[in-house]
């Protein structure tokens, strides 16, 4: 029997303040001046509560890269950071393109613990881009899977990527494109433009993503498909999915917290915790893309949570791996970037945080309102301190952020999952619903 | 001086003073006796992850005409995935005493990383990081393009109002961009001219004016043209189509030789192609600077090393 727990004084999306009474890991209650004999109640006064946030990409590395991350560390990661769920990225070895792979994630999830793993499954066999993997097969495994993407290579082949579209509507799938023409980004090393003109670092053009993803628009309305496209970057990405939506297409689109924050300047001082792929851009991207997401063009911000071992960054720029960690970041960045900036309020952070992408992702039980009778996947947040991020606030395997040493606002105060605590008091717990 | 990692952060002063000792370097090297003691027990690395023939024996030269022992480090292709990290190599250095690290890299930024990491305390020379920067090439052609124009006055002065073109693989080339930054310090006006393909996606930051037409540049009459080597593997990569039509639009030919004033100094940081970006009619003539350049190389990288191990420092450590 997990304990009562009762909320009190949370503002609901940050609207009006309210109690939550959680029981038998459902919102047993919502209301003012709730009791309950027995439940352990809990000042909430102030703090923002928000429905458990749900990233539709995150990098576990587990099966194959332990080093970097595992399932339950990317979960402790998750939890730090007030997600209830976590989409794994299928770039594992072996690659999770079988049904096989994707239940063994999933039940290293569910052993974990702290939120809801739910699986991606590649699009071709092995990333490859030459066939299709046994879509049906993941998606009909006990892992249900309906999201598919190669992410970390673009399905480049404009053919197979229309079969996938297509082949994946049999069971209400989408395609998660990772938006890069390979041939124009061979080499390539951060975004092409006046900084990497000065640094000599091998460009990656903006048109090198947009061109990729008006095809696939234009694909995906042909075909009559779903498609989701990973981490936009630029502004002219924004322009295209804009476009497409007004014509009808049924395409979402998301956004990384650091494309959200952080521009290509930071490259010059060839520090490789600030490669990433996408890379990041100019200051004029970094605010197309916070104005898309405010108006809605860009759907979600998803963290791409890129763990690497110190070794992979701690090098030349060249031979340093892409990516950072952000799942113990993102709130605050959002916060940062999105909310101080009052461009969106603390509800449009519920929907861009979890309604939708666990919408995107056909997901039940995530991103379910803060009601009675809904499964109690709850963040309570903090949006009132001000602090330099650190490696202390990691909770992952690897220190690869961007944010060390920069001032971040807010703090997750209280995540459950399902009802059971997974953070209390802004510190994980060693086991999910143990509290000390 | 700390390091010397680019002429992009190089303060005009800091420049002149490099130029300055160098005069001064240069004089040591017409005595008899080349050597001076002034480095003695000092350790100098020349850690090259590139094959750079020409680049080492300057610096073992400069280094040795000083008296510091020499180490030469000879680590091609090393990274991560080859074998040592730079951090594994960077400490053994630091295990081994160096006091000076010259590094050529195939990596842009290498150097700096180096230099930042914590790995080492020497001081770090950039002898050329793949397409980033090459500084005292650069300081060694402001060098040459000083002391031909106003020779044994060249003290002090710098290159206010000299005009100069370089012509070549901008995007790659690290000598490019030493140079533009440099020449804009010291005054000089910089002109660029490459096919559209060589020149960076955005240099609108750049102090420079860029040309795609060499015969239009020429006639502006430039006070000095520098011509850079032209990498042939660029073909595969499409850049241009052939070398024949690479050298007919961008080489400097007898009939452009000609076109040239005869008081403009050729310029070529070696090794040329003759015939290609370079004819040797131009390579050999009396307004070519080539070997000059060479010799100067030394003179630059002993101030350089001087400056870096034996120089005054007010409490900043700095110049």
């Amino acid at each position: 029997m997990t304990e009562v727990l009762l909320f009190r004084g949370a503002r609901l999306e940050g609207g009006e303040a309210a109690d939550l009474l959680i029981e038998d890991g459902v919102i047993a209650e919502v209301g003012t001046g709730l009791t309950r004999a027995g439940a352990t109640v809990i000042d909430a006064d102030g703090l923002v509560a928000l429905p458990g946030l749900v990233d539709l990409h995150t990098h576990l590395r587990e099966p194959g890269y332990e080093a970097s991350e595992t399932i339950l560390t990317g979960s402790r990661a998750a939890a730090a950071g007030g997600y209830t769920a976590v989409f794994a990225m299928p770039n594992t070895s072996p690659v999770a393109d079988t049904a096989g792979v994707v239940e063994q994630e999933l039940a290293l999830g569910e052993a974990a613990g702290y939120v809801t793993v739910q699986p991606i499954g590649a699009v071709t066999v092995g990333q490859k881009g030459e066939r299709l993997a046994e879509l049906g097969a993941m998606a009909d495994s006990r892992a249900r899977v309906r999201v598919f993407s190669d992410d970390g290579f673009c399905v480049w082949d404009p053919l197979i990527m229309r079969r996938a579209l297509e082949y994946v509507k049999a069971f209400d799938g989408v395609i998660a494109q990772h938006a890069q023409d390979p041939r124009l980004t061979e080499g390539a090393q951060m975004n092409e433009g006046s900084v990497s003109a000065e640094l000599g670092l091998a460009g990656w053009p903006a048109v090198a993503e947009e061109s990729i993803i008006a095809r696939d628009v234009l694909l995906a309305e042909h075909v009559g498909s779903r498609l989701h496209v990973c981490h936009l970057s630029t502004a002219g990405s924004v322009d295209i999915i804009r476009w497409a939506k007004k014509r009808g297409v049924n395409v979402t689109a998301e956004v990384t917290p650091h494309h959200l924050l952080l521009t290509d300047e930071l490259a010059r001082g060839y520090d490789a915790r600030f490669k990433v792929n996408p890379p990041l851009r100019r200051e004029e991207d970094v605010l197309a893309v916070r104005e898309g997401l405010a108006d809605g063009t860009i759907d979600i911000v998803a963290t791409d949570h890129a763990p690497h071992p110190s070794e992979a960054k701690a090098c030349e720029w060249q031979a340093a791996a892409n990516g950072m960690v952000g799942l113990e970041s993102a709130l605050r960045v959002v916060q940062q970037a999105m909310v101080d900036t009052g461009l969106i309020v603390w509800a449009d952070v519920a929907r861009i945080m979890s309604r939708t992408p666990a919408r995107i992702g056909r997901l039940a039980d995530h991103g379910t309102p803060l009601s009675e009778g809904h499964a109690a996947s709850v963040t309570f947040y903090d949006a009132a301190p001000v602090r330099a991020f650190s490696t202390d606030d990691l909770a992952g395997r690897s220190l690869n952020s961007p944010y060390i040493g920069r001032e971040l606002p807010g703090e997750v105060r209280w995540t459950l999952h399902r009802g059971r605590p997974t953070v209390v008091d802004g510190l994980v717990l060693d086991t999910p619903g143990v509290r000390a | 001086m700390r390091h010397l990692l680019d002429t992009k952060t190089l303060a005009r002063e800091e420049a002149l003073r490099i130029l300055d000792v160098a005069e001064d370097m240069a004089d040591t090297q017409r005595r008899e006796v080349k050597k001076l003691p002034t480095l003695r027990g000092k350790t100098v690395v020349n850690l090259f992850f590139e094959d750079s023939t020409r680049t080492r024996i300057s610096f073992e030269a400069a280094a040795k005409r000083l008296s510091a022992d020499v180490i030469n480090f000879s680590a091609k292709g090393s990274s991560v995935s080859k074998g040592e990290s730079l951090q594994d190599t960077a400490q053994t250095l630091q295990a081994m005493g160096a006091d000076a690290v010259v590094i050529r890299h195939g990596a842009s930024g290498a150097p700096r990383t180096l230099a930042t990491s914590g790995w080492i305390t020497a001081g770090v020379v950039n002898a050329g990081d793949g397409t980033h920067e090459h500084p005292t090439q650069a300081l060694l052609d402001a060098f040459t393009i000083r002391k031909r124009t106003f020779g044994d006055d060249s003290r002090g002065r710098d290159l206010a109002g000299l005009r100069v073109t370089i012509v070549g693989d901008i995007l790659h080339s690290r000598v490019a961009r030493s140079n533009v930054w440099l020449l804009d310090t010291l005054g000089a006006e910089v002109t660029l001219v490459a096919p559209p393909t060589l020149v960076p996606q955005d240099v609108s930051a750049w102090p420079a004016r860029i040309l795609f037409d060499l015969d239009e540049a020429i006639s502006y009459g430039p006070d000095a043209l520098m011509m850079l080597r032209i990498q042939l593997e660029r073909m595969g990569a499409a850049y241009f189509p052939t070398e024949r039509e690479y050298s007919r639009r961008w080489g400097l030919d007898a009939t452009r030789l000609a076109a040239l004033g005869t008081g403009s100094m050729v310029m070529h940081p070696g090794p040329m192609n003759r015939g290609l970006e370079i004819s040797a009619d131009a390579a050999d003539s009396p307004r070519s600077t080539v070997l000059e350049q060479v010799t100067n190389g030394v003179s630059v990288r002993m101030a350089v090393l001087y400056l870096l191990l034996a120089g005054t420092t007010d409490e900043r450590g700095e110049l």
